[in-house]
């Protein structure tokens, strides 16, 4: 690689291009973002799913996430609705993890001479996923730049083995690195380009737009109905008998239906920022979606990728 | 004597939870080595982020070999139980010794077991306490299924004397003990071997990394408080904090950093709160203006820049937390500008309490109500009490304590001011909660107490109407709490209020319908109706008179508890709770506190003496002749002086009594009752009670009783042991 570490990245998409390069050279599957709306990159099922099962897996990949409750309409300096997390799971979780996690900063110019980095306790729950781990938050100089965790449970499931991930928050840690007080000021691309495009050049109106959206517009009713429509199809899907009769195969369809589980996720996240949820009612959504990702959790530790081993009658 | 040495290195450890693994290191360890027959001199253990280490010095170098006899089965016995005998201990039949009992010939075994050396023992009990650490959360990593708080790395177990050190033999899951660890992760990250614990503690500090956590507490402080009085300022101390930053750093370096001129007017607290939770760094105060105005931050390491980096980052991130604060802060500032403090209380209405016991706006209006009513007993203006119990939990819906939540109470009282209430008002919102625990200040200000009190009576009875007591160590709403802050509360504020009444009037209608429809329910009818027992009265109205009760005497065992703490004996307290306004709580106290004073004289000692006497004599004769004898004596059918001395007595007592307890001077009325103890002793010394005249008998009796009455008016002495 001819990657120039020494020197400090100029723009947002140049720590990103050094993370993937990074982690490609670690041996990741350098993977692209999933292609539904989610709120954090856990969500992607090449981590979701795949921590699951005995089988080996190393994955890198950005993943656009969605917070409709952290809009701003732009103008807070760090808080965002869409926004773009750095993922990488690895199973089962290497010895090295922590260098490694150290070498990916170093990748990304942070001088470990003249910066403080410490991991300070922060275990890990997702209620919705039915999922927990134990691990830290990892400061730099007093700013939290990654969330670091070995996965104990994930869908109700004991993970055998344990998976490594890492969390990078994309905007903050390079807003950190390229030493940018507001987000929409941070350059997107080279600034000595031509055509030099700030991250606001880029995101400001769209977080306008999203922002009154997700606020005051949405349709609640809607997306309601979207919800139960999910969750039913969901379970639907997964009924199916695992022999398809069409190919004469075992075919449990364990993403199709998980895709269902991501989608009531991001609708009740909807409906959150709407502020039609009271408090009780929070609750009773939240274990509806753990009940969807517990059930395909299930479904995909049947599945040849979740560890299952074809029978031979089959 | 060989000293052991024991380091398990890991992935950083948290720092909350290092002391408690040093003390079950230390204990689990040498226990495990004393149990197998290894005793030591001296043990220490000590903890850094990445590792957990043990010293113990002066071990033995093997166990002592020990003897033991069994006694097997008798001489001639069949060979079965013989072989048996053999194989549960270990022996051979030439090894058996025949010895004469009386109970006939018996075959003894002698087995030995040899002493251990200490290198085997300590690999078992090293295996048994990692296998077995009780961390309050562990974790498995990789393809493992060992459990540590987070990966364990490397293990070093070293037995050394004056001849050397050598490893112990030991594996666990794959990692093989050594004499090899790793200094400061960044600063001097190479791996070295050690022989002992002196050379360990030596080169681990050659290579940045401080073992014992105290002293790095003590050099953080130092550096801190140094730093601080430089430019005439002083470090806000806070041990808890203190104890964690030591926990997160192997290499402590001090800075010191400015908080930016935009941020000094928010309220101090707030400053406080945000870069303690957030950020972990200490407050620094200027000691004149009493304001905040630095920050001191930990770092773990040195630097070519002496810390300008680390610093710069740090006041960065430190300028963005406060931005935050300082929008929360504002934005309530506006809220309460546009809407006032019950504005900002309006979406409380969405908020549940408890689901049985109604959203927080209802609960607001209850003790809102219950306010109102004990202000006047607390001397607080009843429209100041109402107002601030209304707004005196408004905060919990403002944007910072949504943040941070600790500081509710706190944020109330600056809101409050804002508002432009009045300053017994605004500081209502803050001391309302108080007190918290059995040292925590209480609030003194008449409408501070008001709120404080209807605050604790409303979730009192709320959860006692909806059968959610206390049971045992399981207290999950703190009522143990509330009923020692309404018993503080009235006490140092020495409150005349009648509780029964208060308790009362703090049902509200939600609790009576709750009530009504548990009522319906078989399950709480059940329970209605065993308490009813107690009242035996009408169901519902019944039912609400038995909780009362019930809760009064949950009050009354508080007190007790919390006056065992001050000396005073419970069947004291017994016997003052069994009198009539014993609700009101600061007049039990005076009247148990003058009762111990009076039972610690031999006049009182004495007279409670003649008190059962008396006292027997009398439910024995009503007993026997069924009738009662509370008529009164006549002195004209008295015949002993003995005798007529015991009712002039009466009759000098009775009034100065009677006039002592209406003043409510219950050491008066038990200084005129001790009056009585001559004329008492001196009639039981001469008089025959039950004598052959009827007459007489029973006008001594009568008298009997009307002795028993005046002591009884004092307190229930019947309940007094001894």
């Amino acid at each position: 690689m001819t990657r120039d570490t020494a020197t400090k990245p100029r723009s947002f998409q140049e720590i990103i291009l050094r993370l993937q390069a990074y982690w490609a050279e670690q041996g990741c599957a350098v993977m692209q973002p999933y292609d539904m709306e989610v709120g954090a990159g856990t969500f992607h099922p090449a981590t979701t799913l795949r921590s699951l099962g005995s089988k080996p897996w190393a994955a890198a990949y950005v993943q656009p996430s969605r917070r409709p409750t952290d809009g701003r309409y732009g103008e807070n300096p760090n808080r965002l609705q869409h926004y773009y997390q750095y993922q990488v799971l690895i199973k089962p979780s290497p010895p090295d993890l922590q260098a490694l996690y150290l070498g990916s900063l170093q990748a990304i110019g942070i001088d470990m001479a003249l910066h403080d980095i410490r991991f300070v306790e922060d275990d890990w729950e997702s209620p919705t996923l039915g999922a927990w781990g134990l691990g830290w938050e990892v400061w730099c100089d007093g700013m939290e730049v990654s969330q670091f965790t070995y996965f104990q449970q994930v869908g109700g499931h004991d993970c055998h083995p344990v998976s490594g991930e890492l969390t990078y928050g994309l905007e903050r840690l390079a807003m950190y690195v390229l030493g940018i007080d507001h987000v929409m000021d941070m350059p997107y691309n080279d600034p000595q380009t031509p055509i030099a495009l700030s991250y606001g050049d880029v995101f400001r109106q769209t977080e306008q737009e999203y922002s009154r959206w997700n606020f005051d517009v949405a349709d609640t009713e809607v997306l309601l109905r979207h919800f139960e429509e999910a969750e039913a199809e969901c379970a639907r899907i997964l009924e199916a008998p695992h022999h398809d009769p069409k190919t004469g195969k075992r075919i449990v369809m364990a993403h199709p239906a998980y895709d269902q589980c991501i989608k009531a996720s991001h609708i009740f996240n909807l409906l959150d920022a709407r502020g039609v949820i009271s408090v009780t009612e929070r609750q009773a959504y939240i274990g509806r979606v753990r009940t969807l990702a517990k059930a395909c959790a299930d479904a995909f530790v049947l599945t040849e990728a979740g560890g299952h081993v074809a029978e031979a009658a089959e | 004597m060989p000293d052991l040495l024991i380091e398990l290195f890991s992935e950083e450890i948290p720092a909350r939870m290092q002391a408690r693994a040093c003390d079950d290191l230390k204990k689990r360890m040498t226990d495990g080595l004393v149990e197998a027959g290894l005793t030591y001199a001296s043990a220490a253990a000590f903890s850094t982020p990445r590792r957990l280490a043990l010293t113990v010095e002066g071990l033995l170098a093997e166990s002592p070999t020990v003897r033991e006899e069994r006694k097997g089965p008798k001489v001639g016995a069949p060979d079965k139980a013989i072989e048996g005998f053999l194989r549960g201990a270990g022996v051979s039949r030439d090894d058996l010794e025949e010895r004469e009992t009386p109970k006939g010939a018996v075959y003894f075994a002698t087995i030995t077991k040899p002493g251990r050396p200490a290198a085997e023992i300590v690999a078992e009990v090293l295996e048994e306490v990692i296998r077995n650490f009780p961390w309050p959360k562990s974790m498995r990593w990789g393809a493992g299924s060992l459990r540590w708080v987070r990966p364990l790395h490397s293990v070093i177990c070293l037995l050394s004397d004056e001849a050397g050190a050598e490893v112990v033999p030991f594996e666990i899951d794959g990692i093989r003990a050594g004499d090899v660890t790793r200094g400061h992760r960044f600063m001097a990250p190479d791996a070295f071997s050690v022989v002992s614990y002196e050379d360990y503690a030596a080169k681990l500090k050659r290579a940045h990394v401080v073992l014992d956590a105290q002293e790095r507490a003590d050099h953080i402080w130092n550096d801190a408080t140094n730093a601080a009085f430089s430019q005439g300022l002083e470090v806000v101390e806070d041990k808890g904090l203190l104890a964690e930053v030591a926990g997160l750093v192997e290499w402590p370096v001090v800075l010191m950093g400015e908080i930016g001129a935009d941020f000094l007017g928010l309220p101090p607290e707030v400053l406080q709160t945000s870069m303690k939770e957030h950020q972990k760094f200490f407050s620094v105060k200027n000691p004149k203006t009493g304001r905040i105005e630095k920050f001191i931050t930990v770092a773990n390491r040195e630097t070519a820049d002496n810390g300008a980096t680390i610093l710069a980052g740090n006041q960065k991130v430190l300028s963005a937390r406060l931005s935050d604060a300082k929008f929360f802060w504002e934005n309530d500032l506006r809220a309460v500008a546009d809407a006032g403090l019950e504005g900002m209380a309006a979406p409380l209405a969405q908020v549940t309490f408890h689901n049985k016991l109604g959203s927080q706006a209802e609960r607001i209006a209850r003790i809102a109500a219950l306010a109102r009513e004990i202000a006047p007993m607390v001397g607080a203006d009843a429209d100041a009490a109402e107002l601030a119990a209304k707004v005196a939990k408004a905060d919990l819906s403002s944007e910072m304590v949504y943040e941070f939540p600790e500081l509710q109470g706190i944020m109330g009282r600056y809101y409050a001011m804002e508002a432009g209430l009045s300053q017994p008002v605004a500081d209502a919102c803050r001391d309302h909660y108080s007190p918290l625990g059995p040292s925590d200040d209480v609030p003194v200000e008449p409408v501070s107490v008001a709120v404080a009190l209807a605050d604790k009576l409303d979730t009192l009875t709320g959860f006692w109407a909806i059968d959610e007591k206390p049971t045992g160590s399981k207290d999950p709403f703190a009522l143990r709490r509330a009923a020692l802050g309404v018993i503080r509360l009235v006490l140092e504020n020495d409150l005349a209020i009648e509780l029964e009444v208060v308790l009362a009037s703090a049902f509200g209608p939600q609790t009576a319908e709750f009530l009504d429809s548990a009522a319906k329910s078989a399950d709480a009818k059940a329970k209605v109706s065993a308490v009813m027992e107690v009242e035996g009265s009408q169901i519902t109205y019944g039912a609400k008179e038995a909780i009362l009760f019930d809760l009064l005497s949950f009050v009354h065992d508080r007190l007790k508890v919390f006056l065992r703490d001050q000396g005073i004996r419970h069947d004291v307290i017994d016997a003052c709770v069994a009198m009539p306004g014993s609700d009101d709580l600061a007049l039990l106290v005076k009247r148990a506190q003058a009762l111990q004073g009076f039972l610690d004289t031999s006049d009182g000692e004495n007279l409670l003496q003649g008190f059962k006497r008396a006292n027997n004599i009398l439910t024995q004769a009503e007993e026997k002749d069924g009738v009662e004898y509370s008529f009164g004596g006549d002195v004209k059918f008295a015949e002993e002086a003995e005798e007529k001395a015991l009712f002039s007595a009466l009759d000098a007592a009775e009034p100065k009594i009677k006039a002592a307890l209406e003043r409510q001077d219950f050491e008066a009325a038990m200084s005129a009752l001790a009056g009585l103890r001559g004329a008492v002793d001196g009639f039981f010394e001469a008089v025959q009670v039950n004598a052959e005249n009827e007459v007489l008998r029973r006008n001594r009796l009568n008298l009997l009783s009307s002795i028993r009455t005046a002591c009884l008016s004092v307190a229930d002495l019947a309940r007094i042991e001894g």
